[in-house]
């Protein structure tokens, strides 16, 4: 069986592949492209930990075939930081300790930027819900709902 | 496995019809979990995302005219549909998380046929018809005829739904959709219900449709409690006529996410909310 052949933009930059056709985006990204920022926590759609922007929809690249991605743009956590300086949310999550093994974190982090972009000033539930498929084990989810609030204020104070 | 991506309707329904075991992909929110599972093992994958005007909603006849590409996020950010069928889009929203409905279709499902289905019981009630490309032709069918029992659909080989149509809404219609989970966020629904309602001048209801998900193989029309309401304005005694028809409707399981006993008391209990907020929205209040 012959592998397919894709083209496509990743954080911007025009990017081919050979996928299989139950690869997954995610299998592409990390076993293909060396993408290894966006996890695999579940396989299935629960757990949030692979979510990727897909044609600027937040989606779990868990669920996307690779094949799928032909044509279309993919923004992942490694487009997040813009050189060495980080986005805002990474540097909040760093300095309010919203993280401890880290799994969840890029996940959150993507998810948590497409909901400021949509919605500088989010309330607590809003922030809740929307984060509702991105799943962390370790830290009980109060200082990653805080990072997120206190990052939104900061913003809206920049901006 | 072979992957394709038809841009025609034509095509696909060639390709699915061509191929034994080719499976539709929409949002691959349930198809890609089960290959990953491997509870199914398609020859081959058609994705009908690319088909031309497949991820639109277009205002048609007065009515609302769904894309089997249409994103249930989408749905959500469409206000003039939401104003005309709030029961059916908030039905579409409840599905998963953010991320899900970045993907994740009305029309998939529907088509997944699973009875806790959360967009279907709405949509059956607003007497939704589905738009069937096959390889003979199209016809159209009423979605309600689509689920035949958990897993299984009506539609024939090399057949698959390309759009769903909602009839004109008109003055004074509104509609609802409740469930029952047990968390608050991320579960599947133990029971659901849809009301649809249609008043007359003098604000009684005309018509109505009360619609069951989760209590039986296949989404329940309730006629019953459908009635119960006919010629009402939705009071109190109305209410609990259509609740008590809608339990008597209901034949679910017993799991672990409810007895059969507890199922059908809160079936009773969503008809007579979901009516009230339906009733709200039929009299051009806020709900
Ligand atoms: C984390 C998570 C949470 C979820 N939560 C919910 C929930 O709360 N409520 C709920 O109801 N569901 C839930 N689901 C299930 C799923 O997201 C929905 O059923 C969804 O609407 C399926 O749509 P899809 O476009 O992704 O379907 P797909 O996975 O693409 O397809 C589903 C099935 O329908 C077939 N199909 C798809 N489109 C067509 C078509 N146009 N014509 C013919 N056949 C077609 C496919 O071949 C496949 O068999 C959840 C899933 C996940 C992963
Ligand atoms: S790995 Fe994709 S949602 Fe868990
Ligand atoms: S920090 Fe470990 S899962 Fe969230």
């Amino acid at each position: 069986m012959s592998r397919i052949h894709v083209t496509t933009t990743i954080n911007g930059d025009e990017t081919e592949y050979l996928c299989e056709p139950q690869d997954t985006l995610l299998d592409v990204l990390r076993d293909e492209l060396d993408l290894t920022g966006s996890k695999e926590g579940c396989a299935s759609g629960d757990c949030g930990a692979c979510s990727v922007m897909l044609d600027g929809r937040l989606v779990c690249s868990c669920l996307v075939l690779g094949a799928e991605a032909e044509g279309r743009a993919v923004e992942t956590i490694e487009g997040m930081a813009s050189g060495e300086e980080l986005h805002p949310l990474q540097q909040a999550f760093i300095d309010k300790a919203a993280l401890q093994c880290g799994i969840c974190t890029p996940g959150i982090l993507v998810a948590a930027k497409d909901l400021l972009e949509r919605n500088p000033d989010p309330t607590e539930e809003e922030v809740r819900y929307w984060l509702a498929g991105n799943l962390c084990r370790c830290t009980g989810y109060d200082k990653i709902i805080r990072a997120v609030l206190d990052t939104a204020a900061d913003m809206r104070g920049a901006a | 496995m072979r992957f394709e991506a038809p841009t025609s309707p034509e095509d696909a329904a060639s390709l699915l019809a061509a191929t034994d075991n080719a499976r539709v992909l929409a949002g691959g929110t349930d198809l890609l979990v089960r290959l990953r599972a491997g509870q199914v093992e398609p020859e081959m994958i058609v994705d009908i995302k690319r088909i031309a005007g497949i991820d639109a909603i277009t205002s048609e006849d007065g009515g609302w005219r769904i894309g089997a590409g249409v994103s249930c996020a989408a749905m959500g950010e469409h206000d003039a549909l939401g104003a005309d069928y709030p029961g059916v889009v908030e039905g579409a929203e409840l599905i998963g998380s953010t991320q899900v409905q970045g993907r994740c279709t009305m029309i998939g499902n529907l088509c997944n046929a699973g009875p806790a289905a959360d967009s279907v019981p709405a949509m059956v009630a607003a007497g939704a018809i589905a738009h069937v490309v096959g390889p003979k032709g199209t016809r159209e069918a009423p979605v309600f005829e689509i689920p035949v029992s958990p897993g299984k659909t009506s539609l024939a080989k090399g057949e698959f739904i390309a759009s769903v149509y909602l009839p004109p809404r008109g003055a004074r219609g509104g509609d609802a959709y409740l469930r029952f989970i047990p968390r608050t966020e991320m579960d599947i629904a133990a029971v659901g219900c849809a009301v649809n309602l249609s008043l007359a001048d003098d604000g009684t209801v005309e018509k109505a449709s009360v619609v069951l998900g989760a209590v039986g193989p296949k989404v329940i029309e309730a006629a019953e409690a459908a009635a119960a309401l006919i010629g009402t304005t939705c009071d109190d005694t109305a209410l609990a006529a259509c609740a008590e028809a809608a339990t008597a409707a209901a034949t679910p399981i017993d799991d672990k996410r409810g007895t059969v006993e507890f199922r059908k008391d809160v079936t009773g209990v969503l008809a007579r909310r979901a009516a009230r907020i339906a009733y709200t929205r039929a009299k051009g209040e806020t709900s």
